[in-house]
């Protein structure tokens, strides 16, 4: 594998202009070199070699995000006390002087309040997790959609996977934290997921909040999760995941000199460490311009909680707003059986439905490869419309994953819009699973529509916008032969093979039915796909573009009208007859 | 004068009415009744501000409800069933008091335009003073809670109060707050869905009377929360609380631009729309940005 970099690397270092202070620097680096030798044992890393294109930086938003979220988060320990002992409140917070509550909640009201700089920390933090989360969903969309997933990435896709969920756990830890009316109200929806597990939900929430809920232990609980363990965990993984990157090296886009067995791009010094390290300053400073202007879970407006009390308008945050929906929508099924209660309404859409939603995303690399039964590494991306079931796919999981979202919002959409919710709520029922049905169509149909488009233009070039008028009257619009470059881009790409189904007795009993359900998949996937145009189809459209421009040639000039096709000067022109 | 102002702007408002006519009429009417009566020698010690006898105002508000409300509420007040029998097209104001005459009309529910789910909020149709007649009317119907006076449900206008004792009373309001109001009205008053498209109303912005009437009446769907649940001081400390926390002088916007006081789900699409989205256009411009690099290396 790695004997590939060297190859496609250049030999001859990129020149440096010796300016007065670059050749200071570099005598610097040079004495460090010479002691350390770092230079020279990294320099298969230093001349690594990364491929550019804006989605490739997605992942990146996650990375810096994290990164903040560990700066702040460091800072925010400096102060919080994770305690649910009571304590009098006694900040600078008019409205809630002299009232008992946590020390956890005071120590938040002071870090919001009576810590110089602690509430842009505290509103950057939880900006940060918003986006860390979001930006680990984008950036799995387009691995996904791109089939970055494949041979011999299906490993760091599924320690995404798992770092997904943790960051979804780790969320929600920190959003529990502050014990406010918000975070217990949470709490205690998860007291009720975790209830609803049938035979042990009555333990293990026992032994979640040692005893009855809400207990005295949980806030310390989680904040050891919080602050170590799911974090140290998301280090671990983080790490994995980019050494898996560089080992793997990054995929890129097709095109002319990129084959699967080289990297075009930019090598990691100076270039990607460049562009990487600004893009950290940016994230920096968008999520420290958000946490400054933008209020984010003002927790002195919700008061301390109390098991006893709830608020309109509790709402998770914007992650656990499929399970938030899901559970808003779910009928109301419930068993009971030997004076046990077996709470389906809680246990499927809190946590039976958000699993599967994620394993069938995980699954799908391991699917795809069963059917098509490639073997090969990929390291060439597929254009998202050369795999359109793939896409439509995806297009599917996000319409159910907007619309269970936007459940979970059921009475801000019915006082913002003066809907009624009970009618939303039977509208989702039949929506999540009727819109995926036809996104996916929809979706589909359009991947389908592009890649004719591009055979189009492979064969008979793209659409000038010259409209010819010949001889008979007839009208035909110009077509012109598309770049080189653009050609190989449009066609790197291998034939769809559909697998078909074994005749019968060909294949003995026991594999049958497999392979059986394995033509049909295969079918669903690829057989409507339009394939790039054969060498003989190439032949048959070139030499019909030969014999229009024989038509064309008795004409001692341009034919009439292309004079005013944009490239030349019509000064003082008219149509000649 | 501001009270001038604002009776003449409801005045002016409410002539551009369907029934604006008729008001007209009727005002007319009342002032001639009300002229003759400041001159006769029926005149006794109950004359108020306008010179009218108690039996006076309630006549007065007689003929302004038989004119307005009567078609829903019945011509004695009774209510009246709709033709399908089961739903009323008002319901009986035999009992409600003055407090739920003054709380419906001045805050525009009443009259109702049509009857729907929930009468909205709009601009009051009525002029304090014809209120307050159908206020006595429908209190002479049967007793009922009174209209609150100032000292009920105003903390700045209750008189000796210590500034220490003043925050006491808001950070009591605030507890009250959360127990009792905002499982409907929301954290911050911003106001909730109730099943079938009903809603608790967003309560920033409501005059301080009329929040304690709505406690003291119950509206709609909102519970009654008669003096023995939240005693008058309970009502006026909430009042306060709400005050306090939507004034930008008490309560700043600590964190910044607050999204209307929505909760998280209107900061997770803030995170989407300007956090990842502006995210993604840096990415995308630092792409390009390496292109004109490259060119420059090119050349
Ligand atoms: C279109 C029919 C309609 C008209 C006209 C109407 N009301 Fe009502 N009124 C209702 C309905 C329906 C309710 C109950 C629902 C509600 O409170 O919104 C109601 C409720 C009330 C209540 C509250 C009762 C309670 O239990 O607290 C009062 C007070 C009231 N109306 C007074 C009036 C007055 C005074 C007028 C005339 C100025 C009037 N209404 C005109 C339909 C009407
Ligand atoms: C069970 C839900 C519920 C509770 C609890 C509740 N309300 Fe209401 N409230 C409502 C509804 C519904 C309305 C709308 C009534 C209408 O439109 O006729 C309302 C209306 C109001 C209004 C009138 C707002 C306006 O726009 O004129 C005020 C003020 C008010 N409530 C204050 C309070 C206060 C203060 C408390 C706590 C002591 C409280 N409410 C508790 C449901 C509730
Ligand atoms: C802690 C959160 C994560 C961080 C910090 C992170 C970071 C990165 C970075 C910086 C890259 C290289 C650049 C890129 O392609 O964008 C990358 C690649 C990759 N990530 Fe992630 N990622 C995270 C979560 C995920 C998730 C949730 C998945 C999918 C389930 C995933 C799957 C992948 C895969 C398959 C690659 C290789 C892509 C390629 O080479 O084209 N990652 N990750």
């Amino acid at each position: 594998m790695t004997d590939n970099v060297a190859k496609s690397n250049g030999t001859t270092p990129a020149a440096v202009p010796a300016s007065g202070l670059a050749a200071k620097g570099s005598a610097v680096v040079k004495w460090a070199d010479d002691r350390l030798g770092l230079a020279t044992s990294q320099k298969k890393m230093i001349r690594k070699v990364f491929p550019d294109h804006w989605t490739f930086m997605l992942g990146e938003i996650a990375l810096w995000s994290f990164v903040v979220l560990l700066v702040t988060g460091v800072f925010l320990t400096l102060w919080f006390v994770p305690s649910m002992g009571e304590v009098q409140y006694q900040g600078s917070y008019d409205q809630l002087r002299g009232v008992e509550m946590s020390q956890a909640y005071a120590s938040a009201l002071d870090i919001s309040f009576d810590v110089r700089g602690g509430l842009l920390l505290r509103q950057m933090h939880h900006w940060a997790a918003m986006i860390f989360i979001a930006a680990m969903l984008v950036h799995m969309m387009r691995v996904f959609v791109t089939g970055a997933f494949r041979k011999p990435r299906e490993v760091n896709w599924l320690i995404g996977g798992v770092l997904i969920l943790l960051g979804v756990v780790e969320g929600f830890a920190g959003y529990s934290l502050p014990d406010d009316l918000l975070s217990g109200t949470g709490l205690r929806i998860a007291d009720g997921l975790i209830k609803s597990t049938p035979v042990v939900g009555t333990w293990m929430s026992f032994f979640m909040f040692d005893g009855e809920f809400p207990g005295e232990a949980i806030i310390p609980r989680l904040y050891v999760a919080h602050v170590l363990l799911v974090p140290g965990l998301i280090l671990a993984l983080v790490a994995a995941h980019m050494l898996l990157v560089v080992y793997h090296k990054h995929t890129q886009w097709a095109g002319p000199g990129r084959t699967e067995e080289n990297v075009v791009g930019y090598p990691m010094m100076p270039v990607y460490a460049a562009k990487a390290g600004g893009f950290f300053f940016i994230v920096f400073g968008v999520t420290a311009l958000m946490g400054g202007l933008l209020s984010i879970n003002p927790i002195w407006k919700y008061g301390p909680y109390d098991p006893s009390k709830v608020t309109a308008g509790s709402q998770p945050d914007w992650y656990m707003g499929i399970a938030e929906g899901l559970l808003r929508i779910m009928p109301h099924w419930e068993t009971h059986i030997f004076g046990t209660t077996w709470s389906w309404n809680v246990f499927l859409p809190g946590e039976v439905a958000p699993m599967i939603l994620l394993g069938v995303m995980m699954m799908w690399p391991f699917l795809e490869a069963w059917v098509t039964g490639d073997k090969a590494e990929h390291h060439i991306l597929d254009r998202p419309r050369n795999a359109p079931t793939r896409t439509a796919f995806l297009a599917a999981m996000m319409s159910v994953y907007g619309l269970l979202w936007a459940a979970g919002g059921n009475d801000l959409l019915a006082t913002q819009f003066s809907l009624n919710m009970e009618w939303i709520t039977r509208f989702m029922r039949v929506a999540v699973f009727v819109v995926p049905v036809l996104v996916f169509f929809i979706a589909k149909r359009w991947c389908i529509a592009l890649q004719r488009h591009d055979s189009e233009k492979i064969l008979h070039g793209y659409e000038t916008g010259i409209i010819m008028r010949s001889p008979e009257g007839a009208y035909s619009e110009r077509h012109l032969p598309i770049s080189g470059e653009e050609a190989y881009r449009l066609t790197a790409r291998a034939r769809d093979n559909v697998v078909a189904a074994p005749v019968n007795g060909e294949v003995e009993a026991k594999g049958a039915r497999a392979a059986k359900l394995r033509a049909k998949l295969s079918t669903w996937m690829f057989a409507d796909n339009v394939q790039k145009p054969t060498a003989q189809e190439l032949e048959e459209a070139h030499h019909h573009a030969e014999h229009e421009h024989e038509l064309e040639a008795g004409l001692a000039h341009a034919a009439d009208g292309h004079q005013f096709d944009g490239h030349h000067d019509v000064a003082g022109e008219e149509l000649r007859h | 004068m501001r009270l001038l102002n604002r009776s003449a702007g409801r005045l002016s408002r409410h002539r551009r009415g369907p029934v604006a006519g008729l008001l007209v009429i009727l005002l007319g009417l009342l002032m001639a009744g009300g002229l003759f009566a400041a001159f006769s020698s029926s005149a006794t010690a109950e004359n108020s501000a306008d010179g009218l006898t108690q039996s006076q105002k309630i006549e007065a508000g007689r003929k302004l409800f038989l004119l307005s409300c009567a078609t829903c509420h019945g011509q004695n007040g009774e209510g009246v069933v709709a033709e399908n029998g089961e739903s009323n097209l008002g319901p009986s104001l035999v009992g409600v008091g003055a407090a739920a005459v003054h709380f419906q009309v001045e805050t525009g529910r009443m009259p109702m335009a049509a009857t729907g789910k929930q009468a909205p909020r709009k601009p009051a149709a009525f002029t304090e003073q014809e209120t307050e007649y159908l206020a006595a009317y429908v209190a002479s119907l049967a007793p009922g809670p009174a209209a609150p006076t100032k000292t009920d449900y105003d903390l700045d206008a209750v008189k000796g109060l210590s500034a220490d004792e003043q925050r006491d009373a808001i950070v009591r309001g605030g507890k009250l707050f959360l127990t009792n109001c905002t499982a409907c009205h929301n954290f911050e008053g911003s106001g909730g869905a109730m099943p079938w498209g009903r809603y608790a109303p967003p309560l920033k912005g409501v005059a301080k009377q009329h929040i304690y009437e709505a406690m003291l009446t119950g509206p709609q769907q909102m519970p009654v929360f008669s003096n023995n649940v939240l005693t008058p001081e309970d009502k006026r400390d909430i009042i306060a609380y709400i005050y306090s926390v939507n004034d930008k002088k008490q309560t700043p916007a600590y964190g910044g631009f607050g999204m209307k006081g929505l909760g998280p789900v209107a900061e997770g699409l803030m995170a989407w729309l300007v956090g990842i989205g502006g995210l993604v256009l840096f990415a995308y411009w630092i792409a390009a940005h390496t292109a004109r690099t490259h060119k420059k290396e090119d050349a």
